[in-house]
């Protein structure tokens, strides 16, 4: 398993690399699901892995299919290790643990997009640069995504077009994305001819 | 405290009508010829179309950089009605104060000189007294003091400034729109757009990035300097003189396209003009972006015989992707049919202005 591959489709769309090592004085590895994979292959590669684990806090959750890799990474030996059973309640800790960050702190990202990107709009809003997050997209590629109608921002979306979970409407999924509200867009697809619905299509596994 | 307008100003000039339900809106003949009408040729191609944003022609939409026209009271009441619907339709990020600022003082300062006869700014030291007579406002304030205002100094003075506002800050290399009030927009959401970066609020725009425009427009942009703006046309079609077609309420009126027949299509089926400008703010650096929207009736376009046959090839002839980004793909067989009863198949002069 390596790096889901992103087609790359408009500009705002994010896209992913491979996490490497770098030098810091706090390494905040938050993950989801596969993305347990990206942290130990990135370690793997470390030529300073003792040190990096010495001052590592590694916050995990299971992913949307299942996947649960916490015993792999807490048995990786780093100095802090949290596992959340979800990732709203992995977020609590991710914020109380950035109110200490200093510069210097670099942060790792790995697995779903939905993990990465409330994790990266959480660190951004602390003010440390775009430029010290790294982010690696691993695993399932179920989409977050914001209905521009009501508002509301339904999780784990697998089909396109889906019924928002808030308001109901059917949802065309865009690739235009937010990271200010960390999901894509989407947008009502039979507004002009209520009730034509194409038939959902799994696009995100 | 509030901003209260006591509209009572309708009169001679400013018109009583509405841009949503019986939708009374109507440009009066002499403003019909006035339309900033934005084809200067007889195709379109998207194009990093800029120009100094000058005081242009006598009588036109050019006269002043700040065009207030017949339909300002209207518009403001019908921004006011947005925003009770919808406040995020107006968001601006902590640190774009300043530029709020910065582009209050712009516009009050350019309505007061053109137009002195409605608006009037004096200054006392930092003891402002503005006062803007069509919206029956009279306020006094202290300059850079937000407590003195009823609203944030952005939203304050967007509330009484035709076009939506979008403003950027500059850093990383790039522009950042951080703040918006956006009520009148061709479909698009300043909620979802607003803290993101030139090239990605871009995105959903089709051709424009493999051409490259948008590379070079953020290449242009960024040497903008303070005192010396630039403005561009854009443009779109909407049912109905409807300014706020946002894809917040899109499954509201998004049904109305279906709503033309050959009968009712010169009425209803409406050009839509953003006459676009930008101006470097002289204390925040960001930049100010105005997206002035004006709306005609195929009916009123057509009384100028030179737009009516260049409209009649522009709408056949442009690319099936734009047409469908502009949103009127299906209903474009019959505007071509429509509008090709109004072209005797003259050539056309260069430059968009009508043919005296």
């Amino acid at each position: 398993m390596t790096l889901t591959p992103v087609v790359p489709t408009i500009r705002s769309r994010p896209v992913y690399a491979p996490l490497e090592p770098r030098p810091g004085r706090l390494h905040l590895m938050v993950a989801d699901g596969e993305g347990a994979d990206a942290v130990t292959d990135m370690l793997a590669k470390a030529n300073n892995r003792s040190e990096i684990l010495a001052s590592a806090h590694v916050i995990y959750a299971p992913g949307p299919n299942g996947t649960d890799r916490s015993d792999r990474l807490k048995a990786l030996g780093v100095a802090q290790f949290f596992r959340a059973p979800t990732i709203p309640a992995l977020l609590p800790r991710l914020i109380r643990v950035l109110a200490d960050a200093h510069m210097g702190t670099q942060f790792y990202l790995a697995g779903t997009e939905g993990l990465i990107g409330q994790a990266e709009r959480e660190i951004m809003a602390t003010g440390f640069p775009v430029g010290a997050i790294q982010k690696e997209h691993r695993g399932s590629t179920v989409r977050r995504v914001q209905c521009v109608h009501c508002k509301g921002i339904t999780e784990n979306v697998a089909t396109d077009p889906f019924k928002c979970s808030h308001c109901g409407l059917n949802l065309f999924v865009r690739d235009h994305y937010s990271r200010r509200i960390a999901a894509f867009q989407g947008v009502n697809i039979d507004a002009e001819d209520p009730g034509q619905v194409p038939e959902p299509v799994v696009r995100f596994t | 405290m509030s901003l209260d307008f006591k509209p009572g100003a309708f009169n001679d000039f400013f018109r009583d009508e509405t841009f949503r339900e019986d939708f009374t809106y109507r440009n009066s003949p002499q403003n019909i010829r006035r339309f900033p009408f934005p084809f200067d040729r007889d195709d379109y191609m998207y194009s990093v179309n800029m120009e100094p944003h000058v005081p242009g022609r006598k009588g036109t939409a050019f006269e002043h950089i700040l065009d207030v026209d017949e339909h300002y009271v209207a518009e403001m009441i019908d921004r006011a009605k947005v925003l009770a619907d919808d406040p995020l339709r107006c968001q601006s990020l902590p640190h774009m104060t300043l530029a709020g600022w910065d582009l209050l003082e712009l516009i009050m300062e350019a309505k007061a000189r053109d137009y002195p006869h409605w608006f009037s700014l004096t200054k006392d030291g930092k003891r402002w007294h503005w006062v803007n007579r069509p919206l029956g406002i009279d306020h006094t304030f202290t300059f850079l003091d937000e407590s003195t205002l009823p609203y944030g100094p952005f939203e304050y003075i967007t509330r009484q400034t035709q076009g939506d506002f979008s403003l950027q800050d500059e850093r990383d290399g790039t522009l950042w729109m951080d703040a918006g009030m956006v009520t009148s927009q061709a479909d698009w959401s300043l909620d979802f757009d607003v803290g993101m970066n030139f090239h990605e609020w871009h995105a959903p725009v089709p051709l424009a990035h493999e051409k490259g425009v948008f590379d070079r427009a953020l290449k242009f942009l960024m040497k903008l300097q303070h005192g010396s703006p630039v403005r561009r046309f854009n443009w779109t079609m909407t049912v109905n003189p409807l300014l706020d077609t946002a894809p917040e309420t899109y499954p509201i009126w998004g049904p109305t396209k279906t709503t033309l027949t050959p009968e009712n299509l010169g009425d209803k089926q409406h050009l839509r003009v953003e006459l676009q400008s930008l101006y470097r703010l002289p204390r925040s650096n960001a930049i100010a972006f105005d997206i002035r929207c004006y709306l005609a009736s195929f009916n009123e376009i057509v009384t100028v015989p030179k737009w009516a046959r260049r409209l009649h090839r522009v709408v056949r002839d442009l690319p099936e992707e734009l047409a469908t980004y502009k949103g009127f793909i299906r209903n474009r067989p019959a505007m071509v049919e429509w509008l090709a009863k109004h072209d005797d198949g003259a050539p056309t002069s260069p430059g968009w202005w009508p043919d005296d």
